[in-house]
């Protein structure tokens, strides 16, 4: 087993729910302050992979390694203070505030009977600031639109200030702009200087925003790397069984799926 | 202080001052201003003391109890009455009181033995893959406690007259058994778990927010359920052993203190205060609705508590949450 060159890999990684096998033997490395997004049809295991990164999900076999160490033998709140996660559908509490959501990213660094410090509220004022939430901060969450909802929950992952952040399917469930939104604050969290890891619906926002690019069909790793070298007609018709064209993003410059009409017609 | 605390501390208050007030209007000091006899002594200290003091206690156990399950299960309706700790702890006492003579002690003994059992067996059928869901604690709950309520119905059918009477009494719950041996369990008891439940308030805030992210925050999701659902089990059967599962108190405390204080989170501190304050409230109410009839505490605690439910409900209904 070689060591792996980045903070976040997997070694022989299976995983599955109840006797369901969901992922194979898997080997991948999260490159160190990568935008990396992990892409694929439903059902592929993105999620489930997420999950196992961020020590949610056990390993059926195999293991997660966190700077060399099997993830699950840190202590586990040395992991909640560099791993932050934002699962796919968290729970509201009735009534919660932002500042208040925010504020409870901070319990990684919290003792069980120590108060809020001037420094939890600095950070929390900080998360608010980056997610552009200042204004909104003493407003119940249950008030907001889905894009402002959203960043909030963002905000509650960065409260945890670590250094590679999990976002599992952050954008599901948005209209485009909020799609856009959520996006651009992962770029710009990426820009600062984050490791940022996030499962995505959509190839073109993965081809644009991502700067690595892991592509699961069923359960196994098909491609990865830089989109440009990545996203090919060929491998969007693996993973996904789509015809396409693939033409520079007029915008970017990046590679841009144009989905042909499949082949199978009706008379 | 932030201002929700300092409401939920001026909150707080209130509420100790309204468990005073029942406590000295249940006491009723203005009667002794001729100077207190011999037999005015005696029935305050065998009498009136120990009945404030397991008021107190076991409506600041139950109430607590109350806000740990609603919060672990993340439901509202997650309560020893719903959960069917209240219907194990009648079995429990239904077989004491037939079985084996019915003296305090053994109802005792045995109405906690019943809930207890109750708890654990919830706990072990809902447990799956090493994975306790709310939902699942609250369905197999529903479950059991249908399957007991059956039980001590056929119980009681069983039973004669007087041991059935004493048990009806004993199911509805009443602090008019109550006697110092009873306050001493009691206090034991609640002083050694409150404080430790008390502890768990912010993992539990943190397990509000579902299990995925409790666990991505560092929080040992299971160990926190486990450790939190048997404490709260304990206190709520040692509450029942005393006073019988006063109906509805567990449910209603922690929805009206949440309401009161605006806070967030499990409030257990305001909580078990305004549990303490109910439950004395509703005994001294209990004792003078009606002129010269004393109704067990239980059916004042159920008939507001279950009216505060529909209340809410239809609120809830209302503003479109349900």
């Amino acid at each position: 087993m070689s060591a792996p060159a980045n903070r976040l890999a997997t070694r022989n990684l299976t995983l599955g729910y109840d006797h369901r096998q969901v992922v194979r033997d898997l080997e991948v490395e999260i490159p160190d302050r990568s935008f990396t997004v992990i892409i694929g049809a439903n059902g592929c295991g993105k999620s489930t992979l997420l999950r196992a990164l961020a020590r949610v999900l056990r390993p059926t076999s195999g293991t997660v390694l966190l700077d060399g160490k099997e993830i699950g033998a840190h202590p586990s709140r040395h992991v909640a203070r560099t791993v932050g996660l934002l699962p796919q559908s968290p729970i509201t509490p009735d009534g919660i505030t932002v500042a208040e959501l925010v504020g409870r990213g901070r319990f990684p660094h919290q003792g069980a009977l120590r108060r809020e410090t001037p420094q939890d509220r600095a950070v929390v004022e900080r998360c608010l600031a980056e997610t552009a939430l200042t204004d909104l901060g003493q407003r119940p969450v249950s008030s907001l639109s889905g894009g402002q909802r959203q960043r909030a929950w963002i905000a509650t992952a960065l409260a945890q200030d670590t250094e590679l952040l999990l976002l599992d399917e952050p954008t599901t469930y948005l209209d485009l702009m909020h799609q856009i939104e959520v996006l651009d604050l992962c770029a710009r969290l990426h820009a600062a200087g984050r490791t940022v890891v996030a499962v995505l619906h959509d190839l073109n926002q993965a081809a644009r925003y991502a700067s690595h690019l892991i592509v699961l069909r069923e359960g196994e790793v098909i491609a990865e790397g830089a989109p440009d070298a990545v996203i090919t007609a060929e491998l969007v018709g693996r993973a996904f069984g789509l015809r396409a064209r693939i033409i520079p993003d007029p915008e970017t410059g990046r590679p841009l799926v144009i989905p042909l009409p499949s082949q199978v017609t009706a008379k | 202080m932030s201002p929700t605390m300092k409401r939920s501390v001026g909150v707080s208050v209130v509420f100790v001052a309204l468990a005073a007030v029942a406590a000295f209007a249940t006491v009723d000091i203005g009667q002794f201003s001729g100077g207190i006899t011999e037999a005015d002594a005696f029935i305050i200290n065998q009498l009136l003391l120990p009945r404030i003091l397991t008021a107190v206690l076991a409506g600041a156990s139950l109430a607590l109890a109350g806000a740990v399950f609603q919060s672990v299960t993340r439901n509202p309706l997650g309560s020893p009455d719903v959960l069917g700790f209240t219907q194990g702890a009648a079995t429990g006492a239904l077989v004491g009181i037939m079985a084996f003579g019915g003296g305090a002690l053994v109802v005792a003994v045995s109405a906690w033995i019943g809930a207890v059992g109750s708890g654990v067996t919830i706990y072990l059928v809902a447990r799956r893959g090493g994975v306790t869901g709310g939902a699942r604690l609250i369905l197999v709950g529903i479950g059991i406690a249908a399957i007991l309520s059956a039980v001590n119905e056929y119980l009681i059918t069983r039973a004669n007259i007087v041991d059935a009477a004493a048990a009806t009494v004993w199911i509805t719950g009443s602090l008019d058994g109550s006697t110092w041996s009873g306050v001493v369990i009691l206090a034991a008891v609640t002083f050694l778990l409150a404080p430790c439940l008390l502890l768990t308030s912010r993992s539990l805030r943190v397990l509000e927010l579902g299990d995925d992210l409790a666990i991505g925050l560092g929080l040992g999701v299971e160990k926190v359920r486990l450790l939190t659902l048997t404490g709260a089990v304990l206190l709520a059967a040692t509450a029942a052993s005393q006073t019988g599962p006063v109906a509805f108190l567990a449910l209603c405390a922690p929805h009206l203190a949440r309401r009161l204080t605006r806070r967030t989170g499990p409030n257990l501190v305001p909580t078990l205060l305004l549990g303490a304050a109910l439950m004395l409230w509703a005994d001294y109410i209990s004792q003078h609705a009606i002129p010269n009839r004393v109704l067990p505490a239980g059916v004042v605690t159920g008939v507001l508590g279950g009216g505060y439910l529909v209340y809410l409900l239809a609120h809830q209904r209302k503003t479109g949450q349900i």
